[in-house]
């Protein structure tokens, strides 16, 4: 059985950063497992710009970004990479099962990075009634027959969520020369970046219906029109709102969830909340050995972050691996008032910790509050949303005097 | 002239294909889909009933004891899946519970193995039973199966074995000339079989006046994800009543757990719409199952039974019009009964008309290739051999390259993106396809050499590519 110190499973932009930042950790035998041709992931269909301004400086397109970080890797014989290959099994003590056009092999590892993405909400999840229609697709879907294939799987498009890809793709399927009728969001507010309310709705006239939901889809054999209903401030549909809409594809921006399969069965605990594995600053999963990063550990916003938390969870696996990782007491975040969650959910006392959170609804100006015993901080915002990934770098110099928890609350 | 034509390719249908294909007779079938198995065969509670509910002295009784008795065999032979992983009917009231020992009898009088368990002995095997379920009655001889590989297996070897299968091919006219019925004024044969399912009176009405009225009863179901703990090892039924056996919570042949049906009458014969059946089913799964993991839904579907106004399957020889045979009705159990109900079908009118001798050669159909099924090293023997099988494409459901267009290159092959999904599984796990659909319509593209434009999701009209990007501009 060959042996690495680490595996990375997924090429992506969290993988790759993960590789680097465990070469810069010291770890001389990385291994990336990549179920395509290349790395990249999902950067390679994504061939829209605004990526890498914080890394790069620049503004480039997700196969430009993804190209660019790569060549930061691919140069380093510490670390291999087998594509078209997939792990397809993990048993105990990080044995890997890998199935690849070269047949099954089984690997051994120190540590196992899981890099492996997220994957959308399915129309299946979300219950919307009527036929099972050719026309229904997850923007994702119909983004990868767009822009790898140059097929447009409609010409009269409705939009359903308005998380980003939906937004990126209304744009996309505007300038390929499809007709893109609304997007609707069940929430008063917009899901999506604000650039990309700007650049992909409001620069080429597309409305925006907020506090709207499709109630149900019709047509024969292929999506001929669909009924939109207004939602309460409960969410409930208000009787009598129903539109009827005359389009032939209903995209789906309805979340993205991260993918845990691999280690769930491996009884990795999870966080409801993230629907990602529940880690500690080091990245580290409650299963010892095994370390989660990028979308696979929460669904990110913008790919830098992305790939700094990669390359910081690949540093913190190669210290695991080379025993120089810090083994002070934990340190548990507890999330209050207006957080709907926290990565890393907890952390090492002693480590200065990047935290990355969300909050619940749309508050204007307000604070956030992080407070514990011997420990109270207080960070003013102008105007935050769910949508937006928050960060927060706490010093150990800062967390020095803290005893027990942390709390933290958004006060408006 | 044809010595035979059967009229739609459901299960029914091609199971009398597949056992007429054993005999030396021309045989042609009809299906007016894109693809086999694409109406109520599709869309059930895929499984295989023990035979303990049907009324006494009925078809439905007759055909589905046998039926039960006979699928093991058969889907040995047609080297498609089969899991007899038994049921229980769970009472939670005294009422019921009486009800329970009506059915215990009802097995007794089948010769079919039971046993009666209180509560919590029950739930010492199945742990998310109700608490308030009191009672279950045992059945270990119930079965579960993939309906449309039954289906398409069946139709594979019949035409390995010179059955004739016409796609795309609807009945509008058909009338008799002496000996002969002359369908679409093109086709003649002999003997005429209608297995149409909810169009087997419109079928009937081309002839003479139907002797049944076929109605369609809608059953809309959801499908959890088979991730984490199994919610249920075995089917779990409720009590019976009137309307029928209620809701179930039966796994699938993938690990998947479906829960349905609701049953209501629909005008529209086509209408596999789901709607508010759905919450029905939410309502009422609860009565014998607690702890439903309603997060991990995938996906949810709509199926039509075709229900006849005489309230049993309607199977036999019309009494008017000589060779021309009714295979009507066939609402639950049809799927159970579907090989009893060939059987007798053909043994027993068809075969006798012509004095039909066997084949000499009868080619048997290779299984589809189930790379999850398989062992390590057969695994690795496979890539060896060709390395398609090492590639993964559907990365939930872990389907290989390989595996996809095997399912295109055979006979009764995939040609359409839901006709792979139904033999290979891409796009039935978590991603339902997001990941892999637009892979799968290439690898189709590649493999069919059918224009892209022409690719359709599922049944006719339902084109995937409108345009190529810029087309339009």
């Amino acid at each position: 059985m060959d042996k690495h110190q680490i595996v990375i499973i997924g090429g992506g932009s969290a993988g790759i950063a993960a590789a680097l930042g465990a070469y810069e950790s010291g770890i001389k035998d990385i291994l990336i497992v990549e179920i395509a041709n290349e790395c990249g992931g999902i950067l390679q269909q994504c061939i829209h710009n605004g990526f890498g301004l914080h890394t790069f400086n620049e503004e480039l397109s997700g196969p430009s970004y993804a190209e660019k970080y790569f060549n930061l890797i691919k140069d380093i014989p510490e670390i291999k990479i087998t594509y078209n290959s997939t792990v397809i099994k993990i048993e105990n003590d990080n044995v890997l099962t890998i199935q690849s056009t070269e047949g099954l092999i089984k690997v051994k590892a120190d540590a196992v990075i899981m890099a492996t993405g997220c994957r959308e909400r399915p129309a299946g999840a979300i219950g919307i009634k009527g036929n099972r229609l050719e026309g229904v697709y997850s923007a994702g879907s119909a983004q990868k027959y767009c822009n790898k294939q140059g097929l447009l799987v409609g010409k009269n498009v409705f939009i359903l969520g308005s998380g980003d890809i939906g937004l990126i793709m209304a744009r996309r399927m505007t300038l390929e020369g499809a007709h893109v009728l609304g997007v609707a969001e069940i929430m008063p507010y917009s899901n999506g970046l604000a650039r990309n309310i700007k650049q992909c709705l409001e620069d080429f006239d597309i409305p925006l219906y907020l506090s709207h939901t499709v109630e149900s889809v019709h047509g024969d054999g292929r999506l001929s029109s669909i009924t939109l209903i207004e939602v309460d401030d409960k969410l409930q549909k208000i009787e009598g709102s129903e539109q009827e809409i005359e389009c032939d594809l209903l995209l789906l921006s309805v979340g993205l969830i991260p993918e845990n399969n691999l280690i769930e069965e491996l009884g990795v605990k999870l966080d409801p909340r993230t629907k990602g594995a529940i880690v500690d600053d080091t990245y580290m999963t409650s299963i010892p050995g095994i370390f989660a990063c990028g979308n696979a550990l929460h669904v990110h916003d913008l790919v830098d972050y992305v790939s700094q938390e990669g390359r910081r969870c690949g540093k913190a696996c190669g210290e695991y691996v080379l025993g120089k990782q810090n083994k002070n007491k934990i340190i548990n975040n507890v999330l209050g008032n207006g957080v709907s969650y926290m990565v890393p959910q907890s952390f090492h006392f002693g480590n200065d910790v990047d935290f990355m959170f969300r909050v619940r609804k749309v508050f204007k100006e307000c604070t956030i509050h992080i407070y514990g015993d011997g420990f109270d901080k207080k960070i003013k915002k102008l105007g935050i949303v769910p949508s937006e990934m928050q960060k927060a770098s706490i010093t150990a110099e800062e967390l020095k005097n803290l005893h027990g928890d942390l709390s933290w609350e958004v006060i408006e | 002239m044809y010595d035979v034509i059967i009229i739609g390719a459901g299960i029914t249908g091609s199971l009398i294909a597949h056992d007429l294909s054993k005999y030396n007779l021309n045989v042609l079938l009809l299906e007016k889909g894109n693809d086999v198995a694409g109406g109520a065969t599709g869309a059930n509670s895929a499984m295989i009933h023990s035979g303990h509910d049907p009324k006494p002295n009925t078809l439905k009784c007759k055909y589905n004891v046998l039926g039960n008795r006979m699928y093991p065999q058969l889907c040995e032979e047609l080297k498609v899946s089969f899991k007899q992983i038994g049921a229980f009917v769970a009472a939670t009231s005294i009422e019921e519970e009486k009800q329970l020992e009506v059915l215990a009898k009802q097995c007794i009088d089948r010769q079919i193995p039971y046993e009666l368990l209180d509560g919590d002995k029950a739930r010492n095997l199945e742990k998310n039973l109700s608490d308030d379920v009191t009672k279950v009655l045992s059945l270990p001889t119930t079965g579960i199966i993939t309906p449309w590989e039954v289906t398409m297996a069946a139709c594979e070897e019949a035409m390995l074995n010179s059955v004739e299968l016409k796609l795309n091919y609807e009945v509008k006219t058909i009338r008799k000339d002496n000996d002969k019925f002359i369908v679409n004024n093109e086709l003649e044969t002999k003997v005429l079989i209608n297995c149409a399912g909810v169009h087997c009176d419109d079928i009937t009405n081309m002839l003479r006046t139907s002797p049944y009225k076929v109605e369609a009863k809608k059953g809309e179901y959801y499908i959890l994800d088979h991730t984490g703990e199994k919610l249920v090892s075995r089917v779990i039924y409720p009590v019976p009543t009137a309307k029928g056996k209620g809701v179930l919570a039966i796994p699938t042949i993938h690990d998947n757990i479906l829960l349905g049906p609701n049953s209501d009458y629909i005008e529209d014969k086509e209408d596999t719409s789901t709607g508010s059946g759905l919450d029905y089913v939410k309502r009422e799964i609860n009565k014998t199952i607690k702890n439903i993991p309603f997060n991990k839904m995938l996906h949810n579907y709509a199926g039509l039974r075709p229900h006849i106004d005489l309230n049993d399957f309607y199977i036999q020889e019309d009494d008017q019009i000589e060779n021309f045979i009714h295979v009507a009705g066939i609402e639950s159990p049809g799927l159970t009964a579907a090989p009893a109900i060939s059987m007798d079908v053909v043994e027993n009118i068809v075969v006798p008309k012509f004095n039909a001798t066997k084949k000499e050669h009868y080619q048997k159909r290779n299984a589809y290739v189930k790379m999850h099924e398989m062992s390590d090293e057969e695994k690795t023997e496979l890539i060896k051999n060709n390395p398609d099988f090492g590639k993964i494409v559907c990365r939930c459901e872990k389907i290989s390259l390989g595996e996809i267009k095997d399912c295109i290159n055979r006979k009764c092959g995939a040609t359409t993106i839901k006709g792979v999904k139904m033999r290979c599984r891409p796009g039935m796990g978590r991603c339902q396809g997001s990941f892999c659909e637009a892979e799968v319509f290439k690898i189709l593209a590649q493999e069919t050499k059918l224009n892209v434009k022409s690719i359709k999701q599922n049944k006719n009209g339902s084109e995937v590519v409108s345009s190529f990007a810029k087309e339009d501009l």
